[in-house]
């Protein structure tokens, strides 16, 4: 275990230097700057401030630096916002984004499993079929359609909950959803189909021959292997519902990092597109070695492997 | 103890050599068992049947309408769906529909070109990997570790900032990116069929690596292929319509279904068709090529089936 472990980190190590390396060389081929002005600054002035800012140092000496920077997470200012340091934008409004996000992790799995096992359980009957039919829909429906259609019909027509605007409860419950939605749909699918498989286990069929209850079978033995997939699942999940969060707190007006990201990107900020895309492959990359390192632990055949070798 | 066989009781069975040797049904191959197991699958076939509708629609249905993409109606600016605009009309005063059909091409094209790219790199990348073996394979799939862990639609949403929208650039990014997972499974089926006896005695009679590798290795794992391309054809779709939401999109006047529906989604409020038909389509696209398949996996892969 110590070993797969091991690998996995120096992936995640080369993964997220692979990120640093991006975002610099795509800031320095990007065309203009910050001190790029529409009136040409006098050459002499301009000399001064790559002297002072150290543009003029082989691209070599900017890379360490940049890096020597990250290290010390340091993601430098906003081109376009005055006084706006990308570190400061991001304790500002990752908290919202991951309150959001959060919320609709929970979601996601307090009903994709269980109607992945409902469906199991009851394989081909209408339950089977109804949520297998919805979980279809919510595979193929992009989260800003969701999104939109949840705001217009929740929203706009029947005025039961906020179209935008965040603070309360009741701002939660729209974007939670939508942002859920495949996630949840994608949950339920594969917990059903996991559970399928491990029922069709011999140590199921012992336990059946042993006489125990259907209620302990399925809660005490064959429910801990089926999570397994789920548990794997759940890197690409938090991946999904990070990106979701930028065309959700895009549409719901929400102020967390992703509407924040979204704008950036129309403005062309080019260091708070590049800080924040760095800070959320930070964020997911480490949240993946953190699965991973569940993932071992919970399932003894990955615990054993190095010994078998 | 034992009982008492009475040898009478049993008689042989008359050999005839001739019903040995006739085969009882016609054998079918690979493809055509996959076929006949797509076709006995209605969902899968509903897809199909959607996607072709869906591609002839984009291809040749923009000449049967009256309106260009670009044709404005002064007049119906903003109009809800009626008898002259089947889907309405935009800000513009534009035909909701031929821009739809129009938004087909471009999407579809994304999906299908994209995918065809990943199938590409994927293909060489995977099958080099696994019939080369040993080091290279080693080093191979460490830098595809490395990638799989690097957040790829950060990746894509980078190449895009760099790249400026565009048709052709969102093509590239997709393309260069999300191939990871075509390269896996080549190489996982690679690595099982090379070591069949026809690649040894391929081998044995001269072929040589690149022969072995496009005659033998890939045709024989085309049925995962084909599956995994499927998929990943909504994929690049729904990419791309994420991109186009967020701003980074194909850019005017020939819209995507992704740009459609951002233009729709601003003007929720007020005018719902705008974002109504475009998503519809990219659902309905998504729909079909998730069935689809789902029932290519089922019958090109019987191991895989549920």
């Amino acid at each position: 275990m110590a070993r797969y472990l091991l690998r996995r980190f120096i992936s995640m190590i080369l993964a997220i230097w692979v990120v640093a390396t991006l975002t610099f060389f795509i800031m320095k081929a990007l065309p203009g700057g910050p001190f790029a002005r529409e009136k040409a600054l006098p050459p002499s002035i301009l000399a001064n401030i790559e002297e002072r800012y150290h543009l003029n140092d082989p691209l070599l000496t900017q890379y360490a630096d940049y890096m020597v920077r990250l290290v010390k997470w340091d993601l430098g200012p906003s081109f376009k916002q005055k006084g706006r340091d990308v570190n400061e934008i991001i304790t500002d409004h990752f908290p919202v984004s991951a309150q959001l996000g959060l919320s609709a992790v929970f979601l996601s799995l307090l009903i994709g499993i269980p109607a992945g096992i409902i469906s199991a359980l009851r394989q081909n009957k209408w339950q089977d079929q109804l949520a297998m039919f919805l979980s279809v829909i919510g595979v193929s429906v992009p989260s800003f359609v969701m999104a939109t259609l949840l705001m217009y019909v929740f929203a706009l027509k029947l005025g039961w909950l906020p179209a935008a605007m965040w603070g309360e409860l009741k701002h939660m419950v729209l974007p939670t959803i939508s942002l859920a939605g495949f996630p949840m749909a994608f949950v339920a699918r594969l917990t059903r189909s996991s559970m399928l498989e491990v029922l069709q286990q011999d140590y199921i069929r012992t336990a059946k021959s042993k006489g125990l209850s259907q209620r302990v079978i399925i809660y005490r033995h064959a429910l801990k292997n089926s999570l397994i997939p789920v548990i794997t699942y759940l890197g690409p999940l938090v991946a999904g519902i990070l990106t979701g969060s930028f065309v959700v707190e895009k549409i719901f007006a929400i102020p967390g990092l992703g509407r924040y990201f979204v704008q950036s990107i129309n403005n062309r900020d080019y260091t708070v597109i590049m800080g924040i895309t760095f800070f959320d492959s930070l964020l997911l990359v480490g949240l993946n070695f953190l699965v991973d390192l569940a993932y071992t632990l919970v399932d003894p055949r990955i615990r054993l492997m190095d010994g078998r070798k | 103890m034992e009982t008492p066989v009475n040898v009478n009781q049993f008689r042989p069975v008359a050999k005839d050599i001739q019903m040995a040797q006739t085969i009882a049904r016609p054998s079918t191959t690979y493809w055509q068992d996959a076929r006949r197991r797509l076709k006995k699958n209605p969902l899968a076939m509903i897809g199909l049947f959607v996607i072709i509708i869906m591609v002839l629609g984009a291809i040749i249905g923009p000449f049967f309408c009256k309106y260009n993409y670009s044709d404005q109606d002064y007049d119906n600016r903003l109009a809800s769906p009626s008898k002259e605009h089947w889907f309405g009309t935009d800000n513009l005063g534009r035909d909701l529909f031929v821009r739809v059909l129009y938004g087909a091409r471009i999407s579809l094209a994304i999906g299908f070109f994209a995918s065809l790219i990943n199938l590409t790199i994927g293909v060489l990348y995977g099958s080099i990997s696994g019939y080369f073996g040993g080091r290279v394979d080693n080093v191979m799939m460490r830098i595809v570790d490395v990638i799989y862990t690097v957040p790829l639609t950060m990746v894509v949403i980078l190449l895009m900032v760099l790249f400026q929208p565009g048709l052709k650039n969102i093509l590239i990014a997709l393309g260069l990116v999300y191939w990871i997972g075509m390269a896996r499974i080549v190489r996982g089926q690679v690595l099982a069929i090379k070591e069949q006896e026809y690649v040894l005695a391929a081998r044995m009679v001269g072929a040589n690596k690149w022969r072995i590798m496009l005659k033998h290795l890939i045709p024989n794992s085309m049925g995962p292929i084909i599956v995994s391309a499927t998929l990943n054809i909504p994929q690049a779709i729904f990419q791309e319509a994420f991109l186009s939401f967020i701003g980074l999109g194909v850019a005017a006047p020939m819209a995507s279904w992704g740009v459609l529906a951002d233009e729709g989604a601003q003007a929720i409020q007020s005018y719902p068709h705008l974002l109504f038909f475009p998503a519809a389509a990219i659902c309905i696209t998504m729909l079909a090529f998730n069935f689809l398949g789902d029932g290519l996996r089922d019958a090109l892969d019987p191991r895989m089936r549920r």
